[in-house]
């Protein structure tokens, strides 16, 4: 799924260093199959990425379906550590991955725990969870706007009913980054669910017959088998949605907008505003320059790191 | 019968009473929505639980004059079979090329390689330079455009999926293939394709469904008679005075190829989304 990831540049090149001649007569056809993919990945990741980097260099303005460029250097990216929406949204996006993306975790795995301890019911229970996975992220935040209204929202009803007064879930500061954060959890808790789900179904069962037979009990199971049985799984659900999270967006233009203030702002949304709201193409290219190559960097590092844990060194 | 037999019974009730619990806090949200739909708008602020189910909210946004909604639908699914059919293909080709045609291990390297760093990064980041591209030829407004990004944007997952599936075909039967004298587009339509047609299955309902839920290029490529289905629920919630259960109808309405392909396909779903989490 998303991050198709690291492992399948290691899996996926089946010919050895012998083999790098084409069969006779194939030549032509080894060229033509892989050309499509090819002029996809040139012409609308690649060729764009230059066209982003030449725009940085400059200020676009657009008239009719022409645009008049003028070279401002580097003034886009040295104007960016200064910008107070481009640092709110780095901020928010870390703080807003590291707290769901942890508690979707452990969420999950608490989840597909009891699940796999189950015989009857575990496929309704998984169709279930499945659901909020592949519900548009922008209805997901239609459903829970009107859900966390102050006036009408179930949100406050329920509270309401615990003794609390109603409260402005979207609208006040720390609150409403906690809120966004709520509905990410709901959202994506279920993606962890499942993996690790898969995970714990593919453990070696013998290992666990041998612990019965020792007289371990269920608490020293988990500690002792399915905790390091399970850390690969774990560190690719880990990475799969830090991935995401790192791309929040639809969400967030629903419930907040950014706001209240800057409260929500994150990367993604910044550079929304920045190149289509507010019509900077050169800076907001910029700050997409930034942005990807940050990320690419921050998330190859995590990768490696937990890797690196992983085997043990 | 003994102590243990008895408390593990107590252990199973427990279990099923936290995942009723969490299926409940899953499904809650649906079920509020789904109600909010079917009330008037007075009903809903009035936060009545029991109320006279109404359509009005429905055939606002299917038949009302100011709403594109059957529009917005029909685009979503346009779009959306389109950029899954060409993905399929291209991820498909690429694979078979890739795998089995003898390329230099660079050459499947470097497009795998970059096919992962692309992945990662916010499709927001590329929205802008694809607008500043496609605007000039006119396709920042046309079905074309959109169908181009969802391809892009989903190509690194089907890639991956198809290389996984190519890759399990075996070697014998391909060498037996050619000894008959067959040539690629024969090996790939006779023997590929059926082979890995549960790949195909699996990376086909995901394309769909990610085309299907993408907001934030199709909020920068489209307008009004290109909108997808996001984007106008996006414009709902923009306007000055929210229509709040028409909304919710539209939100309901969205999620409906969800559920079926949910209840029909899950089995691809599953295979899909676990697909390399899990080896």
């Amino acid at each position: 799924m998303a991050a198709a990831d690291t492992r399948a540049v290691a899996r996926a090149p089946a010919a050895g260093p012998m083999r790098t001649a084409a069969l006779p007569g194939e030549r032509g056809w080894r060229a033509a199959t892989l050309a499509p993919a090819l002029v996809v990945f040139l012409g609308l990741t690649l060729l764009p990425m230059l066209n982003l980097l030449v725009l940085s260099f400059h200020d676009v303005a657009w008239a009719e379906r022409t645009a008049s460029w003028s070279f401002v250097g580097l003034a886009n990216f040295r104007a960016l550590p200064g910008d107070g929406l481009f640092r709110a949204g780095i901020l928010n996006t870390l703080i807003f991955a590291v707290v769901a993306v942890g508690l979707q975790m452990v969420l999950g795995f608490g989840l597909a725990l009891l699940t796999s301890a189950v015989v009857r019911g575990k496929l309704v229970y998984r169709t279930i969870f499945l659901l909020p996975i592949l519900i548009p992220g922008i209805v997901i935040g239609a459903i829970w706007k009107l859900m966390y209204s102050f006036d009408f929202g179930v949100i406050n009803t329920i509270t309401g009913l615990l003794g609390f007064a109603p409260q402005d879930w979207l609208g006040q500061g720390h609150l409403a980054l906690a809120s966004v954060i709520v509905v990410d959890v709901w959202h994506w808790t279920p993606f962890c669910f499942l993996l690790l789900l898969a995970g714990l179904e593919s453990l070696p069962q013998d290992v666990y017959e041998a612990a019965a037979i020792d007289g371990a009990n269920g608490w020293q199971r988990l500690v002792h088998i399915t905790l390091p049985l399970m850390i690969p799984t774990l560190v690719v659900t880990f990475v799969f949605r830090m991935i995401l999270a790192f791309k929040v967006f639809d969400e967030i233009y629903l419930l907040t907008g950014g706001g209240p203030g800057t409260a929500t702002e994150v990367i993604s949304f910044s550079i929304y505003r920045r190149f289509f709201t507010e019509d900077r193409a050169g800076y907001g290219s910029a700050m997409s320059i930034v942005t990807f190559f940050g990320i690419a960097l921050l998330i190859i590092l995590i990768t490696a790191f937990l890797r690196r844990r992983e085997t043990g060194r | 019968m003994s102590r243990s037999a008895g408390s593990s019974r107590v252990a199973l009730v427990l279990r099923h009473l936290l995942l009723v619990l969490a299926a409940a806090i899953v499904l809650f949200p649906f079920l509020w929505i789904g109600a909010a739909a079917f009330k008037t708008q007075i009903s809903l602020l009035m936060g009545q639980i029991l109320f006279q189910p109404v359509l009005m909210n429905f055939e606002a946004v299917l038949t009302a004059r100011s709403s594109d909604y059957v529009r917005n639908f029909t685009n979503s699914l346009t779009v959306g079979l389109l950029s899954t059919a060409l993905v399929l293909v291209v991820a498909t080709l690429a694979a078979y090329s890739l795998n089995r045609m003898r390329w230099p291990r660079w050459v499947g390297h470097s497009m795998l390689g970059w096919a992962v760093v692309f992945h990662m990064v916010p499709p927001i980041t590329l929205a802008g330079a694809w607008y500043s591209m496609f605007r000039p030829l006119g396709l920042d407004n046309s079905y074309l455009g959109l169908v181009l990004a969802h391809t892009t944007l989903n190509l690194p997952m089907a890639l991956w999926m198809m290389s996984v599936f190519v890759n399990d075909v075996p070697e014998e039967l391909l060498e037996a293939a050619r000894i008959d004298g067959a040539r690629t587009p024969r090996i790939l339509w006779s023997v590929i394709v059926p082979l890995v047609a549960p790949g195909l299955a699996a990376a086909g309902v995901l394309a769909f469904i990610f085309s299907w839920n993408e907001f934030a290029v199709a909020l920068t490529l489209t307008q009004r008679e290109t909108a997808t289905v996001p984007v106008a629920i996006g414009k709902y919630a923009q306007e000055n005075t929210i229509a709040y259960t028409e909304m919710a109808a539209a939100a309901m309405l969205s999620i409906l190829p969800a559920v079926v392909l949910l209840l029909v396909a899950q089995r691809f779903i599953v295979r899909g989304l676990t697909n390399g989490a899990v080896k």
